[in-house]
């Protein structure tokens, strides 16, 4: 009996009339966990009953802890015929299972039923007491934390990483068993909801399980997936990264001082850069195993065919195995890699094999080296080879015996090892950003995978690394998006210190081409890095994980996506499925074509967040791959786009052309304005007009109003270099890599128009699929999550694919649109982690799901902290190398005047505390303690400073926003009703630091309706059923004690209507973690040491 | 190519005051796409017609959700559907309840019945806010007063708290309920040129502060039942003949010299004095009271409009005729007679206007 759980039903309020005739309810509730039903005594003749009950005590194993929910049921009590039931709520026990976790889930939760959606809510304390079970042998695995965020958690530091985890339990659908024929459909989807709810139990317990066996205590990355397969049954699925994670106690902070103390070491300065400093250099043999010179730019001309694109028809695709024996396993496996196609899976050769056995060992004996993660400690990331994808078509039959689901399992396995031998072609030994989904119309299954081929730092993996002790510490948070200039800074000081062999420089190490340059997997166009120019690097890089930290990104970014509608001829079985796989390698390659048009039309080189979705219906297949395209400094410029007529011959011809080719030069102007891609020129051959290029250049930075920090920061780096590097220089690039377009059918024609047509984003959006937008730092907390559901009905039954891509480009584009509008007073904002799911749900209708959030950011101040940063960067460089004490007062003085005229703007605008709160949260949330020393310090300084230097200021806009927050956070004694849940599908809150994780959040509801006239047709039902969701999600997260819900994902939104029986049907899945978050202003109130400092640190102010 | 299905739900429930103002105002999704196409959202934003049209739908659907809790606007704050700033559900719940100055002018008085419900399209027709909107405004006239007419403690107070509202709307709405059970008359085509607001004052005027039930307290102040029998005392100002001329001649003293209208005055003290003493009178006859504004048009405002009395000679009248009525010696009833005169004179003076 190792666990009591505990549960007490205080009251109800808004409870729906029962009974007709006096129009108020007899409520009770009965409480039931696996067998066992305790009840509650009826509260007569009210609609907000109060029952404080007695605390209801179930003995349980721990194992049906995990699995089970808790089931509560409001009922309204009928002396003649049988009660009816109001609605029910289920609690997951999960978070209450972890000490680390939530204590006791306690609040008003939404009463629920699949018909009615919310009827009123119920106030229930839930308790567990769990006796610890030691037993080897144990089936349960309470304890292991699970978190949806596919980055470190912030407050936990990562001790080791131990690799993939995956599970997988089926069962049948209840709404396709016997009984259903005669059941209520509200007793047919409460047994669904209940089922899923216990097999992601289940499941969540199996995969905790394997993560003790490895040795971990939390799974980072979960990833759980529902496959209705209809008559063939029930599939869940998940998948994650099991990590051992360490806890930051918030007071460490401030004790770690000390510990790093020591080591502050020239090259700790946040802008010392790899290449010049000393301990680096003398790593360099290992890379110079590269020829010392290159083939300048590879001979290749004039492509048609972008480097890293996979060739259409891969020799080595593996064929279908058409086995005849059997039907269910009908698989073909196109290899589709971003950059794996010509692959003969091969081993890259002699080079870097240093490296290699490093991580190899580490990663050898894993099954899978696959990672969930997109977002990475500074330094984890070594390379970055390329996207890796694979798609398999199966047809689905009955799972026989759902206690063993071999086949299931069998296919993913194998897609899996797909992968990893993609990502060995690209002479990669990991996946990391890895992902799975599926789509599934009637019998035909696509199975898919992808991520990112890369080297990964066997550090994090190595048993034993943890000895190198407080170093750790900084692998531990993560970096604040945006911070770049110093997280450079940052992975260094982990990476010299621990004395590991970084196997190159961290701002720009990713880029590098981990394969062998003479054997290269696929034709790409190698040129040296732009960054360090040590090492080659590709022309384009696609990838699936967010833009590492530590990654030079000249300009801002963008949305770039790529649609794509293809017919099928309507067929059942083999047929259906040979068809489609036949399809599939078409549609990635041209999916691939428009992507590489967009970036370039951008002129930007690289993709990162890429996620290409291809979803099947019985008569057509849809396409659609989104990503955020940005402009990596480290890699070359990408060049324009030509496009080549057929026949030259024809005047009016060449004359079309050139119009084109004006419109697409047009275009790239235009855009390169747009997302301020100014990449500064670096090639010059003389050293001395190098260096007068930069001082101009820095002059440049620090007098024009939108400086790019990152780029003056190389600039001074490259000013140290310039001398001896010079000679290694690739000059080959000029404009020659112009790609070529070439006009040769009406096919041609199309996509060019299509890629012109695309809508530019209204002025003051910008939008991306990743974490964060690069290039924008000064988040306000002004934030909105949203999903957005659209069905289109095609009228037209026998469309042309042309048609066909048109809808669906259009479809997406006016939902943008659409999205833009709903959001116009957030500007200036950007919309993040926009994720469109696409769906064929029936034969004519397309239906698209968005879910995003926008965040604003403020302008004004962006140009302030920019500057500020450059500045204080520059400085840093040359005074950090003396004692820490004397950097901090830099710090703080190079910052301080930007504190000041920022506050000017600011008064005007609502939230303006956050302003210079963020510029310094931007800072603080970096890694390393000394920092953190400093962040305190300035904001102490420059607190003092508001104070005496202007009283006028105290006055306007500090105080309203302290107060404001302070009024967030006491709202719950103060008897505020409801509890404000923020919602986010990132991993964080801009402004704000999360304090403590309670928990997964994995919610799964159906609702139907037979009256779908009267709820407003087929948009009013989902618009409630979604906003009762939301509702549902906030309430259970305010239970668990939390204010808000980061990396938030709807999984599932199935959506099914028979507007002719006035019916419909949705089924959503959604999950998050839940937190707890501080603002960042409140919390710097916290510490005593600021207190003391104060005074000391005001009387410095008057000095300076 | 059609759209078969439009939703957009943020956590933060998006609103826009001024769809909200085109659904308040029973605009149709058409029209109010129209409207809003007029008003240049479009350009400012660059967006399409299909855009303006897929955002207004949505946010009517919105609306309606949340009509629901708008009925009892304490739900608002403590329900868990909708996220909305406190400030948010303010503006909502203000707008919801805020009615048209037209629309209310024609059913103030009336019953708050199915049968007047039944003729709002006449009042739309006539007033021209749309039948929806009139609808919504009578809904809410009848919401309050079924809730307040439940409640003890001063209505105004309760009507805030009940529906968070205003303070100015509070009394507005306590006005309206206070004129639907008392069933004032005031469609008569002499009162036409008075307002609502003329009104809501003189209701403000009339309502008693304080009360332990509401059902009493909505009738006019001044019948509480102490007062029944001293309302009628006050008849022998106009039943005594010495007191009359006395009072007559103490008013007519103190205005000699004083205004233009003084002749019109004197000549027509004794009909304008009848007046107000046999409202007072009237008022205790609970079947009378729904004439209190006719009276006052008629035997007072009107004669003395006629003789084109200024607002300043109005007030220099009632102040001299209230106060000299505490010269007369054989006159008890002072404090009936103030309390009165107060409210009776603060009403006038209101409500003498063109």
């Amino acid at each position: 009996m190792p666990g009591k759980l505990k549960a007490k039903i205080v009251a109800g309020r808004h409870l729906p009339v029962m009974d007709r005739a006096s129009d108020l309810t007899d409520a009770f509730v009965e409480v039931k966990f696996g067998n066992t039903t305790f009840k509650t005594d009826v509260f007569p003749k009210s609609l907000n009953p109060q029952w404080n009950s007695e605390w209801f005590k179930f003995e349980v194993d721990d194992e049906d802890l995990q699995d089970e929910p808790l089931q509560i049921t409001v009922l309204d009590h009928d002396t003649y015929s049988a009660n009816d039931a109001i609605g029910k709520v289920y609690i997951d026990i999960d978070p209450l299972l972890s000490c680390e976790a939530a204590t006791v889930i306690s609040g008003w939760l939404p009463i629920y039923d699949t018909i009615h959606g919310i009827r009123g809510e119920i106030n229930v304390l839930v308790k567990v007491d769990l006796f610890n079970d030691l037993n080897r042998f144990r089936q349960s695995s309470c304890g292991v934390k699970f978190f949806c965020t596919t980055s470190i958690p912030r407050c936990y530091r990562v001790a080791l990483v131990h690799g993939f985890v995956e599970e997988l339990v089926v069962n049948e659908d209840p709404e396709y068993q016997w009984i259903d024929r005669i059941r209520t459909p509200r007793a047919s989807n409460e047994a669904r909801q209940r089922l899923i709810s216990l097999m992601s139990g289940e499941l969540q317990r199996k995969i905790g399980l394997k993560v003790l066996e490895m040795g971990g205590n939390a799974v980072v990355g979960y990833l759980q997936c529902f496959d209705l397969e209809g008559e063939s049954g029930l599939v869940v699925r998940a998948i994650g990264t099991a990590c051992t994670l360490d806890k930051l106690s918030p007071g460490t902070a401030p004790n770690t001082t000390t510990h790093t103390n020591t080591h502050t070491l020239p090259n700790t300065a946040p802008t010392s850069n790899a290449c010049n400093s000393p301990s680096k250099d003398s790593k360099e043999p290992v890379f110079s195993e590269d020829p010392p010179h290159s083939l300048s730019g590879p001979p290749t001309p004039l492509r048609t065919l972008p480097s890293s694109s996979p060739p259409p028809f891969s020799p080595s695709k593996p064929c279908s195995r058409q086995s005849s024996s059997s039907d269910t396993d009908l698989s073909l496996t196109p290899r589709i890699g971003m950059g794996s196609g010509g692959s003969v899976g091969k081993e890259a050769g002699p080079l870097k094999t240093l490296l290699r056995q490093h991580t190899q060992s580490a990663l050898e004996q894993r099954e899978f080296p696959i990672f969930t993660l997109t977002c990475f400690p500074p330094g984890f990331l070594v390379h970055v080879g390329g996207v890796v994808s694979t798609r398999s078509v199966k047809l689905l039959d009955r799972i026989h015996n759902p206690d063993e689901p071999e086949t299931r399992d069998a296919w993913w396995e194998e897609i899996r090892q797909e992968i990893k031998s993609h990502a060995k072609a690209l002479g990669c030994h990991a996946v990391v950003g890895y992902s799975e989904s599926t789509s599934i119309c009637e019998e035909v299954c696509i199975l898919s995978a992808s991520g990112t081929a890369a080297m990964l730092n066997p550090r994090f993996m190595r048993e034993g690394c943890l000895d190198t002790g407080g170093s750790d510490h900084r692998l531990s948070r993560q970096p604040h998006p945006g911070m770049v200039g110093s997280e450079r800074g940052e992975g260094e000081v982990s990476s010299t210190w621990l004395g590991f062999e970084d196997a190159s420089p961290p701002s720009c190490g990713f880029v590098h081409i981990p394969y062998d340059e003479f054997n290269m997997p696929f034709p790409a166009q190698l040129t040296y890095c732009y960054h360090c120019r040590r090492q080659k690097v590709p022309d384009v890089l696609f990838t699936t994980i967010d833009l590492p930290a530590e990654a030079e990104v000249t300009g801002k970014g963008c949305l770039i996506q790529a649609r794509l509608c293809r017919t099928k001829k309507k067929a059942q079985g083999e047929v259906n499925a040979t068809s489609i796989s036949n399809l599939l390698p078409f549609m990635e390659y041209e999916l691939h074509t428009q992507l590489m048009n967009k970036l370039k039309l951008r002129s930007m080189n690289a993709l990162f967040g890429l996620r290409i979705q291809i979803s099947v219906g019985e008569n057509m297949l849809l396409g659609l791959a989104s990503a955020t395209g940005v402009y990596l400094s480290a890699l070359p410029a990408p060049g324009g786009i030509q496009i080549a007529g057929k026949t030259p011959s024809d005047l009016s011809y060449d004359q079309h052309i050139s119009t084109m080719q004006k419109r697409i030069d047009d275009t790239i102007a235009k855009n390169k304005e747009l997302y301020n891609i100014h990449p500064p020129k670096l090639f010059t051959l003389d050293p001395e007009a190098f260096t007068g290029l930069n001082t101009e250049c820095i002059e440049e930075v620090v007098g024009s109003p939108i400086p790019d920090r990152q780029r003056s920061s190389r600039l001074f780096r490259s000013t140290s270099e310039s001398s001896d590097e010079l000679s290694e220089l690739d000059l080959s690039h000029g404009k020659k890599d112009a790609f070529v377009l070439e006009i040769d059918d009406t096919d041609a024609v199309e996509d060019i128009q299509s890629l012109l047509t695309d809508a530019p984003i209204p002025a003051g959006f910008y939008s991306c699929n990743t974490e964060v937008m690069p290039g924008i730092h000064n988040w306000t907390s002004g934030l909105q999550m949203f999903t957005s559901v659209r069905v289109y009905r095609l009228s037209n039954a026998n469309l042309t694919n042309q048609g066909l891509n048109k809808i669906f480009t259009d479809l997406c584009e006016n939902l943008l649109k659409s999205l833009y509008f709903k959001l116009r007073s957030m500007i200036p904002c950007c919309l993040c982690h926009l994720n469109f799911t696409v769906a064929v749900p029936e034969e004519e209708l397309i239906q698209v799901a968005v879910t995003a959030v926008a965040m604003s950011f403020d302008k004004e101040t962006q140009q302030a902290a920019d500057k500020a940063l450059t500045r204080g960067s520059g400085e840093n460089e040359e005074q950090l190398q003396f004692s820490m004490e004397l950097c901090g007062e830099s710090t703080i003085s190079n910052n301080q005047p930007t504190a000041k005229p920022s506050g000017v703007p600011e008064s005007a605008m609502v939230h303006s505390s956050r302003a210079p709160s963020v510029d310094y949260g931007s800072f603080a949330d970096r890694c390393s303690t000394w920092l953190e020393l400093l962040r305190l310090k300035a904001h102490t300084i420059r607190r003092g400073s508001v104070k005496t230097i202007s009283s006028s200021e105290r006055c306007s806009p500090l105080p309203e926003g302290r107060s404001r927050s302070l009024r967030s956070t006491r709202s719950l004694p103060c008897g505020a009703p409801v509890t404000v849940v923020k919602m986010t599908p990132l991993s964080f809150l801009p402004g704000t630091r999360i304090v403590k994780y309670l928990g997964i959040i994995n919610m799964f509801f159906i609702r139907e309706t037979t009256s779908l006239r009267e709820e407003g047709g087929v948009s009013g039902f989902l618009h409630s059923f979604i906003a009762e969701v939301f509702a549902m999600v906030r309430a259970h997260v305010a239970a668990l004690g939390g204010n808000a819900l980061v990396s938030y994902s709807m999984k599932e939104c199935v959506f099914m209507e028979n507007p002719n029986k006035n019916q419909a049907q949705c089924l959503i899945n959604v999950s998050g973690d839940a937190v707890i978050f501080i603002r960042e202003s409140d919390q710097e109130a916290i510490p005593p040491l600021l207190t003391s400092r104060q005074t000391s640190s005001t009387g410095a102010d008057g000095t300076t | 190519m059609s759209v078969e299905l439009d939703v957009f739900v943020g956590n933060t429930t998006i609103m826009d005051e001024e769809v909200y103002q085109f659904w308040l105002d029973g605009y149709t999704v058409n029209d109010a796409v129209k409207v809003r196409m007029e008003g240049g959202v479009l350009e400012e934003c660059e967006a399409s017609a299909e855009v303006l049209r897929s955002d207004t739908m949505d946010q009517y659907r919105t609306f309606q959700m949340c009509e629901r809790l708008l009925h009892s606007p304490a739900k608002l704050a403590n329900q868990l559907l909708f996220q909305i700033p406190p400030h948010r559900q303010a503006m909502l719940i203000e707008r919801y309840y805020t009615f048209d100055g037209v629309f209310v002018r024609e059913v103030l008085g009336k019953k708050l019945s199915k049968g007047t419900k039944k003729d709002l399209d006449d009042v739309s027709a006539k007033t021209g806010v749309t039948l929806k909107s009139c609808r919504r405004q009578f809904d809410n006239f009848k919401r309050v007063f079924k809730v307040v007419e439940e409640l003890k403690g001063p209505l105004v107070e309760n009507i805030r708290q009940h529906f968070l509202l205003s303070d100015k709307l509070a009394r507005d709405y306590a006005a309206i309920v206070f004129f639907a059970n008392n069933r004032f008359e005031t469609g008569k085509k002499k009162l036409h040129y008075l307002t609502f607001q003329d009104f809501a004052f003189c209701a403000g005027q009339l309502i008693i502060v304080h009360c332990n039930h509401s059902r009493v307290l909505m009738r006019p102040a001044l019948i509480g039942k102490e007062f029944l029998q001293d309302l009628k005392e006050l008849k022998i100002l106009i039943t005594d003949k010495d007191l009359l001329d006395q009072h007559k001649s103490l008013v007519c003293t103190a205005l000699r010299g004083k205004t233009k209208a003084f002749n019109e005055m004197e000549a027509n003290f004794k009909n304008l004095s009848r007046g107000l003493v046999n409202i007072a009178a009237k008022l205790t006859n609970t079947k009378d009271v729904r004439d209190f504004f006719i009276d006052l048009v008629e035997k007072f405002i009107e004669p003395c409009r006629s003789d084109k009395w200024t607002a300043g000679d109005m007030r220099l009248y009632l102040t001299h005729y209230t106060n000299s009525a505490h010269i007369l010696d054989t006159f008890k009833h002072q404090v009936v007679w103030d309390r009165y005169m107060g409210v009776i004179k603060s009403c006038i003076l209101k409500m003498y206007h063109d």
